[in-house]
């Protein structure tokens, strides 16, 4: 009786938590299902399955759109930009956590305020800076760039983790002679390799998915990474809508893929980098 | 004699330690200090001068913001900062709310609910504007097809490139993409609230809007407050839906401040214009943070 009521009393939250996931997940759906129909057949039916999937979508976006090359340039900014952050944001994260920097506060108050300044104050001397320098259509470039926007907030979710660590095992590595180097290298990063884990993921979707530093620092074609020559595609092929929508598709796999096998790391990194960026 | 010597060795040794220790940060802080911060005193610099990104620069004083406060479509800009800003602190954060509050009464279900809302999130700005240009389609989208079957005709319009939908448009799929995001913030705070509180509000006879009223809304009030900031100061730089979707068009009519200044600075070749604008959308941020601190000081328990 007690187990039926409590049924009774939540059934009015499934139904609109329901309601709500069909807003949040059927447009994501309808996205794969017409990448999978002709763009005559999605003029007629945009609403229904595909009367037979049309995997041809794929291979011609994959062509058109020169994805062998956007992807991998795409994996190789992401690739640099999380090993990047991983390494600076690592070191910088465990001297702030573990080794009683004086001035340390100061540092963390920095890393705050750095954070806060719009990017739309500093991208256009940045971008002349760049130009200077020949660093405009360099993934290298880009790749700084992106290293210095997400290593503090990288830095700032490692020290939370590694703040956590006990001081003990750090203590006898010292007793016996361990160098900063090595207990980093021996003793904190074993420990902390989940905050690792997540913020390697949230430095790797921030990457590929980013648009306003790619559309301006890469302006060439072939250097392009997928969201920008995603958006030059879609331009292009405006009202063909099978191709444009298996490119689209193409691009959200390998994110959806990785999100819904880490779904804890990455919900906690994000949650955590809204909180303090 | 040996008991100093070994004081200075343990002193040297600390010494060392912090020594490499600062070598751990410095490279992050160069890095950001190359990156963000030299740059951004430049464009404060920048906004007081002529230049157009080649050539001279001169010096103009305050012309860039003189005109600026002149300029019909930054104003419009800003109208629609505005805007998008109150849209924002309305519609996704009653979504959350609500989401949150009836997902923390589940238990069977929770995880998949969660990750259901978080994943338009994780999606690219690229790929959800694709979604939508082609769901808010008005040949094929569901505009005109809830006007065939169901004769419901408001969305049967280019939404998209209206002068008087083209905001709105664009406001709603990004907030399409960033509810889940808040919901699963209200989640994780909603959860930390002692239960005790609900049974006592169940025994004083509170119903459900009333323990959300009473017992939920404050309780979680410091993660609702800092959302509320963030929110504004997000609404304030908002860039990458706009321009992917209309691009500020049509005449305008969806412009905000982040895409006026990109097109001045990088197609209507008017840097020193476009830092003007920067600089207000710093203003922005600093306006808005201040202010939250101001309430603080004034003893406001936010």
């Amino acid at each position: 009786m007690f187990r039926t009521r409590r049924t009774i009393s939540t059934l009015p939250n499934y139904i609109i938590l329901t309601l709500l996931a069909i807003f949040a997940l059927v447009p994501i759906l309808l996205l794969f299902l017409n990448s999978l129909k002709s763009t005559a057949e999605i003029n007629l039916s945009p609403f229904t399955l595909p009367q037979e999937p049309l995997w041809d979508n794929f291979v011609t976006a994959w062509r058109e759109g020169n994805y062998a090359n956007t992807i991998k340039n795409s994996a190789i900014l992401t690739g640099f930009t999380v090993a990047g952050v991983i390494v600076l944001a690592g070191m910088a994260a465990y001297a702030l956590a573990r080794l009683n920097l004086k001035g340390g506060n100061v540092i963390s108050f920095y890393f705050l305020i750095g954070t806060g300044v719009p990017a739309q104050l500093f991208i256009i001397p940045l971008f002349y800076i760049w130009k200077q320098l020949g660093l405009i259509n360099s993934h290298f470039g880009l790749i700084i760039i992106y290293i210095a926007l997400q290593s503090p907030f990288a830095t700032y979710l490692l020290r939370s983790y590694m703040v956590a660590l006990p001081q003990d095992f750090i203590d006898a590595a010292r007793i016996d002679g361990a160098s900063n180097v090595q207990v980093l290298r021996e003793i904190i990063l074993p420990l902390s390799w989940p905050g690792f884990l997540t913020a390697a993921l949230v430095v790797g979707l921030f990457t590929w998915n980013e648009f306003l530093f790619a559309v301006t620092f890469l302006p060439g074609t072939d250097l392009k990474p997928i969201s920008t020559s995603l958006y030059a595609f879609q331009q292009r092929y405006g009202r063909d809508w099978g191709l444009t929508n298996a490119g689209s598709v193409i691009m959200i796999v390998p994110v959806l893929i990785l999100f819904l096998l880490l779904q804890r790391n990455f919900i906690e990194g994000l949650t955590q980098g809204g909180l303090k960026a | 004699m040996a008991a100093t010597s070994l004081h200075r060795e343990a002193h040297q040794a600390r010494r060392r330690q912090q020594i490499s220790g600062w070598l751990f940060v410095v490279p992050v802080l160069l890095l950001n200090l190359i990156v963000v911060v030299i740059p951004s005193i430049a464009g404060l610099g920048m906004a007081f001068t002529d230049w157009s990104g080649v050539g001279s620069m001169n010096f103009v004083g305050l012309a860039n913001f003189r005109q600026l406060l002149q300029d019909q479509v930054f104003f419009k800009a800003l109208i629609h900062n505005l805007i998008w800003t109150v849209f924002f602190l309305t519609i996704p954060v009653a979504l959350g709310l609500l989401g949150a509050y009836l997902l923390s009464g589940i238990k069977r279900g929770q995880m998949f609910f969660r990750v259901a809302y978080f994943i338009p999130y994780v999606i690219a700005a690229v790929v959800n504007a694709q979604l939508w240009r082609f769901l808010l389609n008005p040949r094929i989208g569901i505009g005109p097809a809830l006007a065939k079957c169901c004769g419901i005709t408001f969305l049967d319009v280019a939404i998209f490139g209206s002068r008087d939908l083209a905001l709105f448009g664009v406001a709603f799929v990004d907030m399409w993409h960033f509810w889940g995001f808040l919901l699963v913030l209200y989640l994780a705070a909603m959860s930390a609230v002692d239960v005790e509180l609900y049974e006592v509000a169940r025994l004083d006879g509170a119903g459900r809007l009333q323990q959300f009223r009473y017992v939920t809304l404050p309780s979680i009030r410091p993660t609702l407050v800092f959302t509320i900031l963030m929110i504004t100061i997000w609404s304030g730089l908002v860039f990458d839906y706009v321009y992917i979707i209309t691009g500020g068009g049509p005449a305008n009519a969806s412009e905000v401040m982040g895409t006026y200044l990109y097109t001045s600075a990088f197609e209507r070749f008017k840097s020193g214009y476009a830092a003007a604008v920067g600089v207000f959308m710093t203003l922005w941020v600093a306006i808005a943070t201040g202010g939250f601190v101001l309430l603080r000081r004034l003893g406001w328990e936010i």
